[in-house]
């Protein structure tokens, strides 16, 4: 299993390039992201499992209902849209109301970075499972962009369960890993991150330390 | 675009780079790294495009070496360039000198913009 590891919510801004200081060129993803507040605490002992909860995205006390604003009044850090668990393997040291901040990260650091991908919608197979399609001539007709055959004859007389074909693409949930931080601005609250990350711009992601 | 997007490019901006255009001549002084060494290699040719932007704002010089016609995209506000001469100003009217790779000799010159007699 992968290792347990610290992490923090954030909200893609978008991509652009710099230089980086030996004068290369680098395609750097601008995440905002944090300063998250602890909001609960999860433990072994109470949960079965250890883990923070943190928020992000400051919210209006009135838009929340009761039992909501309940919870979150207990960290005493404001209320938020959004409440992630990150698991880890000891809690220690972390208490409620506690900010975690985009400094848990250093530029060269390895992250994993998770957000929903853009959502492609109806797909056909070529493009969402890379499929060849038909021949382009030879009396190929309205079939160029088919998936073709989709299984035998009357043994098994049925299409197998998983056959890759046309369907809903993107909008899943996808995690990015071995990404590097580029740079790490405090002052900010920003991440740049070497390549790209899932997601539309101002979507949602998070980042992980990877074990 | 984001406003924190534009303000992180705008770091890498150069304000020492002279103002040309396509059709320009220009001599693009580009240090090259060689192992440990650092030398300026002087690229001299006529700019064939400029592509627009903040860090992505680069620019394509040709020249013909050895009869051989060589192109090279340099990033705008590149630390490797030293500095860009502006040796001579061009007359051309389009924004995209593609049409100077199909000429060759006498054909591909470029009107000087001075030169009153053109």
């Amino acid at each position: 299993m992968a290792k347990k590891t610290l992490g923090i919510i954030g909200r893609k801004l978008g991509m652009t390039r710099v230089f980086s200081d030996d004068g290369s060129v680098v395609p750097v993803t601008v995440i905002a992201a944090g300063p998250c507040p602890v909001m609960q605490i999860r433990t072994q002992e109470k949960d079965g499992y250890a883990a923070l909860q943190i928020g992000f995205d400051a919210r209006e006390e009135k838009d929340l209902n009761k039992p909501e604003r309940g919870h979150q009044a207990k960290a005493g850090k404001g209320f938020y849209n959004v409440l992630r668990e990150i698991r880890l393997d000891s809690t220690e040291g972390y208490e409620a109301g506690q900010d975690i901040t985009v400094e848990i990260f250093v530029p060269g650091d390895k992250i994993k970075v998770t957000g929903t991908s853009i959502g492609k919608g109806f797909q056909g197979p070529m493009k969402r499972h890379g499929f060849g399609g038909l021949r382009a001539t030879h009396g190929t007709e309205k079939a160029h962009r088919s998936g073709g055959s989709i299984g035998h004859n009357t043994e098994p007389g049925k299409v197998m369960k998983g056959k890759k074909m046309a369907g809903h693409m993107g909008a899943r949930t996808v995690t990015c890993i071995n990404l590097e931080i580029f740079d790490v601005r405090p002052e900010n609250n920003l991440i740049l991150v070497k390549g790209q990350v899932p997601g539309h711009r101002n979507g949602l992601v998070m980042i992980r330390k990877q074990g | 675009m984001s406003n924190i997007i534009r303000q992180i490019e705008s770091e890498h901006l150069r304000l020492d780079m002279p103002s040309f255009k396509p059709g320009d001549t220009v001599k693009v002084h580009f240090r090259i790294l060689e192992g440990e060494k650092e030398r300026i290699q002087v690229f001299q040719g006529a700019v064939l495009r400029l592509r627009k932007g903040t860090t992505n704002c680069t620019f394509t010089v040709r020249k013909v070496s050895d009869g051989v016609g060589v192109e090279r995209v340099f990033p705008m506000y590149s630390p490797f360039i030293e500095r860009v001469e502006v040796v001579n100003e061009g007359k051309v009217r389009r924004s995209r000198l593609y049409y100077l790779r199909k000429l060759k000799g006498k054909a591909s010159r470029i009107k000087s913009k001075n030169d009153w007699n053109n």
